[in-house]
């Protein structure tokens, strides 16, 4: 075992680190101004082959070969210089490696640079009100107009993250009513401003929006934004997301929200409390337990070798040692959760701020595939065990 | 940057497993469990053949990463001691600046004679009758090699793990040889290492539990099916293996934290400890109850594993022990 990253590596952080000095000074710039350098800066970087690397030259990325040591010492350098890495969002997790696998060259050209630039920005128009663990019941129905140039689209899509701010949304939609469950989906791209789509907040049990609901009254879209075959939707919407996606940072957000476990169990006094020392013992073992699995994880993608079943078990134990934490978070912070905390970003908020993690773990638990969901992927992905029947029989 | 095995010590794990597949199958954990014997030679001499008795050599190229992977299968399969203690008395030998033991090196490392662990006081020990040596000490004192003979009083007892037999003993007199003096840096290192090898051993028999169970599971049939199916029983599985998956990279990284003598090297050694000591004592009690009536029997053999569990989880200090450690470590 070595955890040190190479020479070449650190070279190439040199490199980095000099381009990060020279090109990243904000220094005072506010809103518009900073907007504005930003987006600049973004450029310049993608052109020295740091942002975009999985994404051709030609619609605006850098088109590096994949390297997820140099992907890795690029986020560190960029987070430690605390400079913008690329635009976050469905859009680059989700669209643009689909289109890059799937899409046709005018898709392609369409939307991967206004991606890219931060233009558009992508709502997942997958669950609807009848179709959420068992997403392939979708029955948001596409019929093509007379002339066959159009899709016509009627139904309803639900709990879409990012919904009111999204310009467009990839979505799944029933085209062959007739045709078996998962072979009747075609998967479409759609530009949500038009006036056959309206779109409501849902308030989250935060208290926040954050999802929204789509209604869909004979909305339309070209044909020639359909990406993959008609009824191959399904397939399509399984396109993995490869490109560098292995990181070690990926277990850094829970390393530093236990860090601040242990900040609120000092604030709070309870530090000394040998109970409370023991639970906080027991559940960094776990934060541990992934954290080192993640640099596992990290290995394999840089050798090319398949870790194996435990990569599907990461989100479930994230899941899982989040509620751990909100657990003793609600002990920790003790009376003070009877307060309601200020919104976030709101300066001096107290202990009664865990609030938002205590509700926002169990959000984990159920995007991105509930957690009874996952154990299914590992008892029979991972595990090899035989599938359910019921699920077996509509396949 | 390397975090995964490497072909060469998954090579290394291939071969302890079928030495003990062959040397250690089930009638014959069956038979030492029923007698009176607290080693077993024909499993030991195949180990040591292998050289896992010289893996903690300071020139060996090796290290304690590769001392938890051979610990690890011996879990696994439920071996007979002392395989730990005759790596760490190798260690502590062959680094140990007293002249007197240089001779004892040799015959270690071939385990031609055996060495266990007496830390922390000498109340259970393992393969007692079998040592020629005693590791004896405690992290605040000094560090010695006890020989087995004059002075040296055996009174074995009814063990739990039936798989490593204990004693009680006692030094009158004995002959005995420091080895490092008290509050020499070394010790705590050597106690860390012993955590480490625990927490190894408690990995391979977790996953072995995990293994079985879910073997069982793809042929036992109720219902007119196999009983994998059923979604309660594959979630029970499911959550096995989220225990002890990611635990393999935790003891991975304690082990290397030793080799590399980082900073958060001992901390990570109490903490794989005390994790490994409730994964191994969870997935266990969840095989057990995975396999019906026949888990429960004596015959099955899946309580070897639980009882070997239970001593993992003791020896050298429960998980509350450790976790209090950690938090000391960590400035709480
Ligand atoms: C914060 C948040 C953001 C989201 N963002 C988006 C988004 O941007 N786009 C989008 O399309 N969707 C989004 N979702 C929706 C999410 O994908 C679904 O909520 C999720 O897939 C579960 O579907 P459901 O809500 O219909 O629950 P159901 O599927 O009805 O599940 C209810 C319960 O039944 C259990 N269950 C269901 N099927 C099985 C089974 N086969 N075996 C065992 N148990 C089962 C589940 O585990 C769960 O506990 C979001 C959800 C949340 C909470």
């Amino acid at each position: 075992m070595d955890l040190s990253y190479g020479d070449d590596a650190e070279a190439f952080r040199g490199e980095v680190k000099a381009f990060l000095n020279a090109a990243w000074q904000p220094g005072e710039r506010r809103r518009d101004e900073l907007k504005a350098y930003i987006a600049e800066f973004r450029t310049n970087a993608t052109g020295h082959g740091y942002l975009y690397r999985s994404v051709p030259k030609r619609y605006g990325g850098s088109e590096q070969p994949v390297d997820v040591i140099r992907a890795q010492v690029i986020r560190e350098e960029f987070q430690r210089a605390r400079a913008p890495m690329e635009v976050g969002g469905n859009g680059m997790n989700m669209t643009v490696p689909t289109l890059l696998e799937k899409g046709t060259e005018e898709q392609k050209e369409l939307f991967i640079r206004k991606t890219v630039e931060g233009e558009y920005i992508w709502g997942q128009g997958y669950s609807e009100p009848g179709a959420g663990s068992d997403l392939a019941a979708v029955r948001t129905k596409g019929e093509l107009s007379a002339d066959g140039s159009t899709w016509i689209i009627n139904g309803q899509k639900i709990w879409t993250s990012q919904g009111m701010q999204s310009t467009h949304m990839f979505m799944l939609v029933r085209t062959e009513p007739n045709a078996a469950k998962h072979d009747g989906i075609t998967y479409l791209l759609i530009d949500l401003n038009q006036p056959g789509i309206t779109r409501r907040p849902i308030r989250q049990m935060t208290g926040e929006g954050g999802f929204c609901e789509f209604f869909f009254d004979n909305a339309q879209t070209p044909v020639s934004w359909q990406v993959g075959e008609r009824g191959q939707g399904w397939y399509v919407s399984r396109t993995t997301l490869k490109h560098e996606r292995a990181s070690i940072g990926s277990a850094d957000g829970l390393g530093n929200q236990f860090d601040k476990l242990v900040e609120l169990a000092r604030e709070t006094g309870r530090i000394a409390d040998p109970v409370v020392r023991h639970e906080l013992a027991r559940i960094e073992g776990f934060v541990m337990a992934h954290r080192y699995t993640s640099f596992r994880l990290f290995s394999c993608a840089a050798a090319g070798e398949d870790p194996g079943p435990v990569s599907l078990m990461m989100k479930l134990a994230l899941t899982e040692i989040g509620h751990e934490m909100a657990l003793l978070a609600q002990d920790l912070a003790g009376e003070a959760l009877l307060r309601e905390p200020a919104a976030a970003g709101t300066r001096g908020r107290g202990p009664e701020k865990w609030l938002d993690q205590i509700m926002g773990s169990l959000g984990n638990s159920i995007a991105g595939g509930a957690s009874n969901i996952q154990r299914n992927i590992i008892a029979e992905r991972g595990l090899g065990l035989p599938r359910d029947l019921a699920m077996q029989a509509e396949r | 940057m390397h975090f995964h095995l490497t072909e060469e010590q998954i090579a290394i794990q291939e071969a302890v497993r079928g030495t003990l597949a062959d040397n250690w199958p089930m009638a014959r954990l069956h038979a030492f469990a029923e007698s009176d014997a607290d080693f077993d030679p024909p499993s030991w001499q195949a180990l040591m053949a292998l050289g896992l008795g010289g893996i903690l050599l300071p020139d060996s190229g090796m290290g304690l990463l590769d001392a938890a992977l051979a610990s690890q299968i011996a879990g696994e399969a439920a071996a007979p001691g002392p395989l730990i203690g005759q790596m760490l008395a190798v260690h502590a030998v062959a680094l140990s600046s007293n002249p007197d033991v240089a001779g004892f090196l040799d015959d270690l490392v071939e385990g031609a004679t055996v060495a266990t662990l007496a830390l922390d006081g000498s109340d259970h020990v393992q393969s007692a009758n079998a040592a020629r040596f005693f590791l004896t000490g405690s992290r605040n004192g000094p560090l010695e090699l006890v020989e087995a003979g004059a002075g040296v009083t055996i009174t074995p007892m009814p063990s739990t793990d039936r798989s490593r037999p204990l004693a009680s003993v006692t030094f009158d007199g004995a002959m005995t040889h420091q080895l490092f003096a008290a509050g020499d840096p070394f010790i705590a290192r050597l106690f860390d290492a012993a955590l480490i090898l625990v927490a190894a051993d408690a990995l391979g028999g977790a996953q072995k539990c995990t293994d079985m169970s879910v073997d069982y599971a793809k042929t036992r049939e109720q219902f007119g099916q196999p009983i994998g199916r059923f979604q309660g029983l594959k979630h029970q599985l499911a959550q096995m293996a989220l225990e002890v998956e990611p635990a393999h990279a935790f003891v991975w990284y304690a082990a290397y934290a030793w080799d590399a003598q980082l900073p958060d090297a001992p901390r990570a050694a109490a903490m794989a400890k005390a994790h490994l000591a409730d994964v191994y004592v969870r997935c266990t009690r969840a095989a057990v109850a995975a396999h019906g009536g026949i888990g429960y029997t004596w015959e099955f053999g899946l309580n070897y594993w639980f009882r070997r569990a239970i001593f993992d989880r003791a020896w050298l200090g429960s998980p509350a022990e450790h976790r209090a450690r950690a938090a000391q470590m960590a400035g709480w």
